[in-house]
């Protein structure tokens, strides 16, 4: 029997009805309707499927929707801001050329927005370790790397968050 | 490069970029249909058993099961290459690898889909395992994987040119060595994905499918379906990445069809990542030895190249890559004898295919270490060794390959300059080391696949008042940026800006033929169609203008969207009015041009056997690059880090510079997790051990080194724009590179890839035993 819980998406309370052994992925895409965060692997190795619980990244391939009640999820679709300009950081991915096949990007996106969260002047090393955890096979990682120490100038410059 | 261009050469960010950041961008596994089922297939445990008996009443009594397919539905073969097609949708009568597919289900739910799977009981007799080549050949008389090739062989191809054994025994240097190289998958991040919905009134199949052939998918659904290819649509979502491994159907799209077809609803099938690695067709291994013969004064003389290739358990694009690898040995170095033995042989595994630089990068790593060895042997430096073997402009090879443009030795020449090469080559510390190495690949070519000249593609260009420019052309944008590519280079032709500019593609109903993402060929033969198609808008666009602005049209050019009098310049006017004007007294305007490669008579591929349509032999062109590569081997834990590359490259005009280095940065990751850290392995029972993108190491952004690309300023007369090819060359130099850098730094030349820590402490152990 399922239970009826509410998720707190990208600021809007979701009312799901999950199985306990509902992943959060699936519940996002499949239950919610938000497909910006992607399946790479269904076994929490390429990140492809990052979303932000609390401000921490975290995959949601291997997290269960049911014990993510009373935090705050955020996906890739929440970044965008209210009159639909994009994030410091999107805006630097595309500036950049980091976006190739576009599927790592939402996980990508969300991971720096943790790690600028968390260190808002990145040392490169700090970047490259900060992203270790999402695979990307298209653009070998350099684009990626610059498009978010620039987008992390622009924030600081800017102050925003 | 060609200053006058616009539009062409502007590092403009992609068209599709602001979506897939958004997450807005839709991939076939976000695509919801009403009524949807989800598909998923039933694999074989075994590598190699016959088929006794499949029971699935048990998985259609589950409730929520829609329907159930095995191999006996759609037993009609299909392949890439026509001439060796023996794949099936599921499998018929027996597998021929692990997690061969046997049946498929259809339920309202994955979960449901999933649970059915358990329920189908299938009966297999184990048959023998053959894993390695070399076994599959000797124990043929055993075992036998495919009725039709009694010594285990798909085909044999030998090539000769020239008199190579009179010619070593001329020659003043001599080396002969062994090389293997592993066994990779490509690790797109988006698992293959088919969504396929029949409609039982109409009769008419569409499919969104994460693939980079539509063309050739439409043609393998038409087969194996038994419909007409005029009622099947295909349509491409967003593609998360495909690089070769999506370059032919795959039974997620079969599977999807079969099913939607038999329960009149549409099916969606996503691969689990494990699905991934059993579907493979990822790069052969190759067995190769090659000889080399160099006269007193280090030319080339004579190359001798054998090759098995592990092919695994079908023919998929073997046959191609296999020719590839034989022709691979003629450019970019002049080679006036040679002699190629090549084979492809069948062994129970995941079948292997096309794989960025199909067919190149293995015979690349064996001749560019050779040269580097060699160039020691004579007392050079590799680099001079390099150079003077390079070929350049106009170059005809023995084998008939007709290089038009190039600058390959400038691309040597910046390598080594920027990277300091000369200065540090042999002069650094124990443990620290810089190797150089060079490479190319054919561009604006593909092999048709089936006997057929037509055009390999073809654009149709619309200009109107409502929509402004669209281009049609059902090519595949699989991350790549071909759309925006195609955007630019139509804006160029146009004389409009590349933001006026809207394309069409992916779809083979919207957009007109084209061959496929594959073998580097889209730049140059997208550039060709749409240079022709604009000439015909143009030249109808400029009667209308000369009459506009008083002068004739022969004497008007067309800039900045403006069209002007060459000799009044004063006299112009806006684009957007000659288009109304046309389009009110005529119509909508529409441009149509075609692309066929040139096809260059006397090539005879193999002794006796003729293979139609083109080949490598047909490329119009060809990209070039050179890498030098600087590597820290720690000594103690044997692990290898890639530190530096200095790379440069002709990819002719770049059309998008930031896409060129995109494409540029991606190989050299891409061929540093096959020099270092990638390989499936397998168990004795042929199941790969590390099916998983945990298990099998792809390269992760801390493995990123300092890389300083170089466009070298390059442009092709010949070819439309100037282009080449950018996707598939810069890979070719970096695993040889690698290993050239880890002899400079430790002292050994490994033959044998991944080079993993393990063999680096192994080397090091044997290399202080015999020093001691």
């Amino acid at each position: 029997m399922k239970q009826l819980i509410e998720l707190n998406i990208n600021g809007r309370i979701y009312e799901v009805p999950v199985d306990p052994r509902d992943l959060l992925v699936d519940v996002i895409r499949k239950k919610v309707g938000l497909t910006g965060t992607k399946k790479g692997c269904g076994q929490g190795d390429c990140g492809a499927c990052t979303v932000l619980i609390d401000g921490k990244p975290v995959l949601s391939c291997i997290t269960l929707a049911i014990a993510c009640q009373g935090k705050k999820i955020t996906t890739i679709e929440g970044l965008v801001a209210e009159d639909g300009s994009l994030h410091p950081i999107q805006q630097s991915f595309v500036d950049h050329g980091a976006v190739q096949c576009g599927f790592c990007t939402p996980g990508m996106i969300l991971t720096t927005k943790a790690l600028l969260d968390r260190n808002p002047r990145p040392s490169k090393e700090e970047i490259k370790r900060g992203i270790a955890g999402n695979i990307c096979r298209c653009t070998g990682y350099k684009k990626i790397v610059e498009a978010i120490g620039a987008a992390a100038e622009t924030m600081s410059a800017e102050g925003v968050k | 490069m060609n200053k006058d261009f616009t539009q062409v050469g502007r590092s403009v960010p992609r068209k599709d970029a602001p979506a897939k950041v958004k997450g807005e961008a839709i991939y076939a596994g976000d695509m919801v249909l009403p009524r949807m089922a989800y598909g998923k297939i039933k694999r074989s445990p075994y590598a190699h058993a016959i088929i006794k008996k499949i029971d699935y009443s048990k998985a259609l009594a589950l409730p929520g099961v829609l329907a159930v397919i095995t191999g006996e539905d759609a037993p009609n073969k299909w392949g890439i290459v026509p001439q060796t097609a023996n794949e099936v949708a599921l499998a018929v009568g027996k597998v021929r690898f692990c997690g061969e597919g046997v049946a498929a289900v259809a339920a309202i739910d994955e979960e449901t889909a999933e649970a059915a799977l358990d329920l189908i009981e299938v009966e297999y007799e184990p048959l023998p395992v053959l894993l390695d080549p070399l076994e599959a050949i000797e124990r043929a008389n055993e075992v036998r994987i495919h009725e039709d090739a009694p010594n285990n062989i798909l085909h044999v191809g030998e090539q000769l040119f020239g008199d190579p054994d009179k010619a070593f025994a001329e020659c003043a240097y001599v080396l002969e060595r062994e090389f293997h190289t592993s066994y990779v998958n490509h690790a797109f991040l988006e698992p293959h994905t088919s969504l396929a919905s029949y409609d039982p009134q109409s009769g008419q199949l569409q499919v969104w499918s994460s693939t980079q052939v539509p063309h050739y998918l439409h043609r393998q659904l038409s087969i194996v379906l038994e419909m007409p290819m005029s009622k099947i649509r295909v349509s491409l979502p967003a593609i998360g990445g495909g690089f070769g491994g999506k370059g032919e159907a795959s039974p997620a799209d079969f599977c999807a069809a079969l099913l939607s077809r038999k329960i009149g609803r549409p099916v969606k099938v996503t691969y689990e990542r494990s699905e991934v690695f059993a579907t493979n067709k990822g790069r052969h291994p190759c067995h190769m030895k090659m000889k080399i013969g160099l006269d007193k004064d280090g030319y080339i003389q004579a190359v001798d190249f054998d090759n098995t290739l592990d092919g695994g358990a079908y023919a998929g694009w073997g046959i191609v890559v296999m020719f590839y690898t034989a022709s691979m040995i003629h450019l970019p170095y002049k080679v006036p004898n040679a002699r190629a033995r090549v084979r492809r042989v069948y062994t129970n595994k995941p079948t292997c295919g096309a794989m960025r630089g199909l067919g190149g990068v293995q015979p690349r790593f064996a001749m560019e270490c050779m040269l580097d060895e060699m160039a020691e042997m004579m007392g050079i430096s590799p680099y001079e060794l390099k150079m003077k073997n390079a070929i350049e402009s106009g170059y005809r090879s023995v084998s008939n390959l007709h290089v038009p443009h190039t600058e390959y030795k400038k691309c040597l020449q910046t390598a080594v300059e920027k990277s300091g090469y000369l200065e540090k080559h042999g002069k650094l510390p124990f443990g620290k080391g810089i190797g150089l190495a060079g490479g190319y690949y054919i561009s604006g070519t593909a092999y048709t696949l089936y006997q057929a000249y037509k055009p390999h593609t073809t654009v149709l260009i619309r200009v109107d008042t409502e929509g402004g420019v669209t281009v049609h052309c059902a090519a595949a944008d699989i991350g790549q940026g071909c759309n925006t590519v195609m955007a630019q280079m139509a804006a160029e032709a146009l004389g409009v800006y590349y933001e006026d500019v809207h394309v069409v593609s992916g779809d083979t109903e919207l957009g007109t033929f084209d061959l496929g993402s594959f073998a580097s060929r889209l730049t140059y033969a997208a550039g060709a169609a749409i240079k022709e198609a604009a000439e015909q808008i143009n030249q109808k666009l400029k009667e209308v203008a000369a009459g506009m602005v008083g002068c004739r049209a022969d004497q008007l050019e067309i800039k900045n969207r403006r069209f002007y009098s060459i000799f009044e310049p004063r006299k112009n006017i806006e684009w957007e009015k000659v288009v109304e004007a046309y389009t009110n007294t005529v119509g909508t305007l529409v441009g149509v041009g075609h692309f066929s490669p040139p096809r260059l008579k006397g090539i005879d591929l193999s002794r006796g056997v003729r293979v139609q349509g083109a080949n490598i032999g047909h490329s119009p062109t060809f990209g070039f690059s050179s890498q030098v590569i600087e590597v820290d081997v720690d000594l103690e834990t044997g692990k290898v880090r890639v530190v530096k590359v200095t790379e440069a490259g002709d990819c002719g005009q770049a059309v998008n510079p930031m896409s060129v280095e995109g494409q540029v940065e991606g190989s050299i990751l891409f061929g540093m997790g096959q020099a270092l850290y990638e390989e499936m392995k397998l168990s004795p029972e042929g199941k790969i051990l590390n099916a998983s993108l945990h298990d099998y190491k792809v390269p992760t952004a801390m493995e990123l080194p300092e890389i300083d690309s170089n466009i070298v300023d390059s442009y092709d007369p010949t070819a439309p724009f100037g282009v080449k090819e950018s996707g598939e060359g810069p890979i070719q130099p970096t695993i040889p590179a690698i290993v050239n850098a880890v002899y400079d730094a430790i002292g050994v030349r490994f033959t044998d890839l991944p080079i993993t820590p393990e063999k680096v402490l192994k080397a090091l152990k044997e290399k202080g035993k015999r020093i001691s």
